[in-house]
């Protein structure tokens, strides 16, 4: 009997011109909807900027010594990266799994469960930066925007998408069923959506919250994008990039040993 | 060389074993035919060919290599149409093979070229532009079949490629593959069709619960498993158990029915010569519904190797 390939090292066989492949795809289909999906993607932090930076904005004049529309245009522009790839490596690539068998199609030729995988999450992290650049553009548009640094944001946010797609993928990958991203939503992004120093600093949490804030992955991502729109960037950001880095690279593989071991039986 | 060899080949499913340690090679340029009722594991057999399925245990060379070291080479070099329709729902039906030539790094130009040709082939370019949710069945399945010509393979594995198309489509259909194999294409196909294994295949292995029970050519399964002819016996009273009927009819039969199977109302009579039988069973003046005779087909000599008992 030949060896088996074991699976836990089952992604180090993933082919990168595989995975370029499948994303190659999820472009060609995006293309076609790229004008409606950047109209509806200018719209939304149009909305929130109204409603925030003008609505709580007249009652809160600063906050740490910034405009209250400034503060949290800079901090929500983080959260295009994070709902791109959520969406996308949660409900699509659920949908497409399950209901479309897309997949069943693409690992008959010579693409594998892990290029599928791979490429499917950095589609995730594309329409982070697509999402997130629009979004810059609005808040620049709003006269939030200060420095040039803010041009590092978009490949921030690639780095910040693949780290958003990795997690959900890796839910995904053992999501039960497609009611569960209810709990996904609830339990993980909203918290985060809220705890991530965006409308508040955290500083004025107690103290355990303010730990268990730290922990999770937004409020780097806010602490990034706010620096470089400020131009306010100091040594400490430094650790912000670490904490992405590390929890990108770690958990790069576990969709892919997670789905595979889904899929192929 | 084998274009396929398997030995000992075993898939487990917890304690189901869905396939049970077969062993088959199939030759290049041959057609090659699954044959079983529903469960008998030829999905699971296609699935490993195709790399898509790890084998429990056993060996299994596809185009020479091993399937689980060489999976992707093994991808590169084949044709599939699996059991299910896997059409991608988010593009249009030219787009689903352009895409797919994409998968095999075909250039965007050659990908363009081919999907037309292919198009035409299955007689769908006034489909083209439309979105596949929109096909008929029959049409999926014939979009299907195109895609998987779409990489040009040395070996197509069809599970099912007809089920669903009309007579007309089938025919087409068959005349297509026959044109496939001329060209050196090897094939291997799963059916419920007997006809068209009968039409297609060289060979034939039937399988029954996970393993194959026979194998050979179609004429020699006929001839080997149900004979030359049969008579086929419907009696008028609903069913075989009234007293003496059926003693009547075999003694009068005597050592001409080489086999004889009762279904209900119905009496097959396995025979080298019919038409002596059916004369002698005239005779007896039992009062029968209807009375026919027919050559043998590879569908009796299917359900005599693997029952007429329907498959959970
Ligand atoms: N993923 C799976 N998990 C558990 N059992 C499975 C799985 N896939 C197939 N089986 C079982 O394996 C057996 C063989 O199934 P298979 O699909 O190979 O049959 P088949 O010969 O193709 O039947 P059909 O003619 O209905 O297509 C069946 O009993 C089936 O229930
Ligand atoms: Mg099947």
């Amino acid at each position: 009997m030949a060896p088996r390939i074991p699976r836990l090292s089952s992604f180090l066989f993933f082919s990168p011109r595989g995975a370029f492949r499948f994303w190659q795809r999820n472009a060609y289909i995006f293309r076609r909807i790229f004008p409606e999906s950047v109209a509806v993607n200018f719209m939304e932090p149009v909305i929130y900027l109204l409603a925030m930076g003008f609505g709580i904005g007249a009652y809160l004049s600063t906050i740490g010594g910034l405009p209250y529309l400034t503060f949290v245009a800079t901090g929500l522009v983080a959260t295009a990266a994070m709902f791109g790839a959520t969406f996308e490596c949660t409900y699509n690539a659920y949908v497409q799994m399950y209901y479309e068998k897309a997949y069943d199609a693409v690992i008959t030729t010579p693409l594998g469960v892990e290029d599928v995988v791979i490429g499917e999450v950095w589609w995730g992290a594309t329409r982070s930066v697509l999402y997130g650049t629009v979004f810059l553009a609005v808040i620049t548009l709003f006269g939030t925007v200060r420095s040039p640094l803010a041009l590092l944001i978009p490949p921030l946010f690639l780095l910040s998408g693949l780290m958003f797609s990795v997690i959900a993928m890796t839910f995904t990958a053992v999501n039960p069923s497609i009611d569960y991203f209810t709990f996904y939503f609830a339990l993980f992004v909203t918290p985060m959506f809220m705890f991530s120093g965006i409308f508040f600093p955290l500083d004025a949490l107690p103290g355990w919250v303010k730990i268990a804030a730290w922990f999770t992955p937004l409020s780097h991502v806010v602490n990034l994008s706010r620096a470089l729109a400020l131009g306010t960037v100091e040594a400490h950001h430094a650790t912000d990039l670490a904490w992405i880095l590390t929890v990108t690279v770690a958990m790069f593989p576990l969709p892919v040993v997670l789905m595979r071991r889904r899929l192929v039986k | 060389m084998s274009t396929v060899q398997a030995r000992a080949l075993l898939k487990r499913y917890g304690d189901l074993a869905a396939v049970d340690g077969i062993s088959f090679q199939v030759r290049p340029g041959e057609c090659f035919g699954f044959l079983g009722p529903n469960g008998a594991g030829k999905t699971t057999t296609m699935k490993m060919i195709y790399c898509v399925l790890p084998p429990t245990s056993g060996d299994l060379q596809v185009l020479g290599m091993d399937v689980r070291a060489h999976p992707r080479a093994i991808k590169a070099r084949l044709g599939v149409v699996t059991q299910d329709n896997t059409l991608d729902t988010a593009l249009t039906v030219r787009e689903n093979l352009v895409i797919f030539a994409r998968y095999f790094d075909i250039p965007w130009g050659l990908a363009r070229q081919r999907a037309d040709e292919l198009l035409e082939f299955v007689s769908l370019t006034d489909r083209a532009r439309d979105k596949v949710e929109y096909l008929s069945g029959g049409m999926k399945r014939r979009l299907m079949v195109a895609r998987a010509l779409v990489p040009q393979p040395e070996l197509l594995v069809l599970d099912e490629p007809t089920t669903g198309l009309d007579p007309q489509a089938r025919q087409l259909a068959w005349e297509k593959l026959r044109q496939l194999k001329r060209t050196g294409v090897t094939q291997i196909l799963t059916t419920h069709y007997m006809e068209e294994a009968a039409a297609l295949c060289d060979r034939i292995a039937i399988m029954d619960q996970g393993r194959i029970v026979t194998e050979g050519s179609p004429a020699d399964l006929v001839a080997a498993h149900a004979g030359r002819e049969v008579v086929e016996l419907r009696t008028a009273g609903g069913n075989w158990q009234g007293p003496g009927i059926l003693e009547r009819i075999l003694g009068a039969a005597g050592s001409l029915a080489e086999t004889h199977e009762v279904h209900n109302d119905l009496l097959v009579l396995h025979t080298q010569d019919g038409e002596v039988l059916l004369r002698r069973v005239r005779e007896q003046g039992v009062e029968l519904e209807s009375a026919t005779l027919r050559r043998t087909t590879l569908e009796d000599a299917f359900l005599k190797l693997t029952g007429r008992r329907l498959r959970d």
